[in-house]
């Protein structure tokens, strides 16, 4: 079976920390960051990044769209 | 491979539709909002329609989603939306003319406008969009308040034998001959955003096709007026709106 690796980018200031993201990440790779952004935000970010399959999870349920999803395949 | 392999163009699998602009959303965390407004993006750029698309904003959190979509938009009077609509789909029938109201307007100040849009059979798109509550004005009751649920004006929980039933309105429009489509979803996890996106294409593709009138209900979340996290309010969603409200599709012509 095929495998996939992926990566997120989060754009810090746009994010809101709404923590949609990390509930819906089957992998557990995103968390809520210790540091705020501008606004006080605690931004999402991969914690986790190497369980990341690039599901596309995270961005389809970001209200602010602020999640772009990377992937390749590796097998 | 590390990351920076991985963050390359020809690796992107998604990315956000250029139909929205960058400007943040004024939203608060978690709203639902921000999903639809990402999804009719979305669909506008699958149709190819970013240039022959009419939008009616209505009064409500959303009175402001004409900074987010770059496509022509007009700002109806609370509630108007759909006779705006009507007016702009029978002026240039060649344009995807849709409305985007929240349950304070589409259901209460906005109930005639909307009936009478719907039987009339406008062929317009209706995304209604359905948390229980007025959230831009500091979480009053709505018609579409569940009974018991608390709001700022309900603090006790909503009492029917004072403030009524909660008014299915999309279950009341399905009945009408002028409508064609009328359908329920929610925005709450991958599954159900894939559904609504479905959804809000089949809507716009019978405005097109002069089928009649097609309502996409989008139970959705307000954490601010509900007083809960987002996460918390979609676990309450499903528990408590779901059952008043359920998912699927009412009529499909």
């Amino acid at each position: 079976m095929a495998k996939f690796i992926g990566a997120v980018v989060v754009e810090i200031e746009t994010c809101k920390g709404c923590n949609l993201c990390v509930v819906a990440c089957p992998t557990s790779v995103l968390d809520l960051s210790s540091e705020a952004n501008s606004k006080g935000y605690n931004f999402s970010h991969m914690a986790n990044s190497a369980d990341c399959v690039g599901c596309s999870a995270c961005a389809n349920v970001c209200p602010d769209a602020c999640i772009t999803v990377y992937r390749v395949k590796t097998a | 491979m590390n990351i920076a392999d991985i963050i390359n163009p020809a690796n992107l699998v998604y990315e956000k539709t250029k139909v929205m602009n960058d400007t943040p959303m004024h939203y608060c965390p978690g709203c639902s909002h921000g999903v639809v407004h990402k999804l009719i993006g979305e669909v506008i750029d699958e149709m190819n329609m970013q240039d022959k698309t009419i939008a009616i904003a209505p009064v409500g959190c959303a009175v402001f989603a004409y900074k987010y979509l770059e496509i022509d938009w007009q700002q109806a009077a609370h509630g108007r939306a759909p006779a705006l609509a009507t007016a702009v789909k029978r002026l240039l029938p060649d344009r995807l003319v849709f409305t985007y109201q929240g349950d304070g307007d589409l259901a209460a100040i906005g109930t005639a406008e909307t009936i009478h849009a719907c039987n009339r059979g406008e062929n317009i798109a209706i995304i209604f969009i359905n948390n229980g509550i007025y959230g831009m004005t500091g979480g009053q009751m709505a018609p579409t308040t569940l009974k018991g649920m608390k709001s700022s004006t309900s603090p006790r929980g909503r009492e029917v034998p004072l403030a009524g039933n909660p008014l299915d309105i999309t279950t009341l429009l399905a009945k009408l001959d002028g409508v064609c489509y009328a359908t329920r979803h929610a925005v709450h996890t991958v599954a159900a955003v894939k559904k609504t996106k479905r959804a809000i294409r089949q809507a716009f593709d019978n405005s097109m096709q002069n089928k009649g009138t097609s309502i996409v209900e989008i139970v959705s979340t307000c954490s601010s007026g509900w007083k809960m996290t987002p996460a918390d309010s979609n676990d309450w969603m499903v528990e408590n709106m779901f059952p008043a409200y359920p998912m699927g599709d009412l009529k499909n012509e």
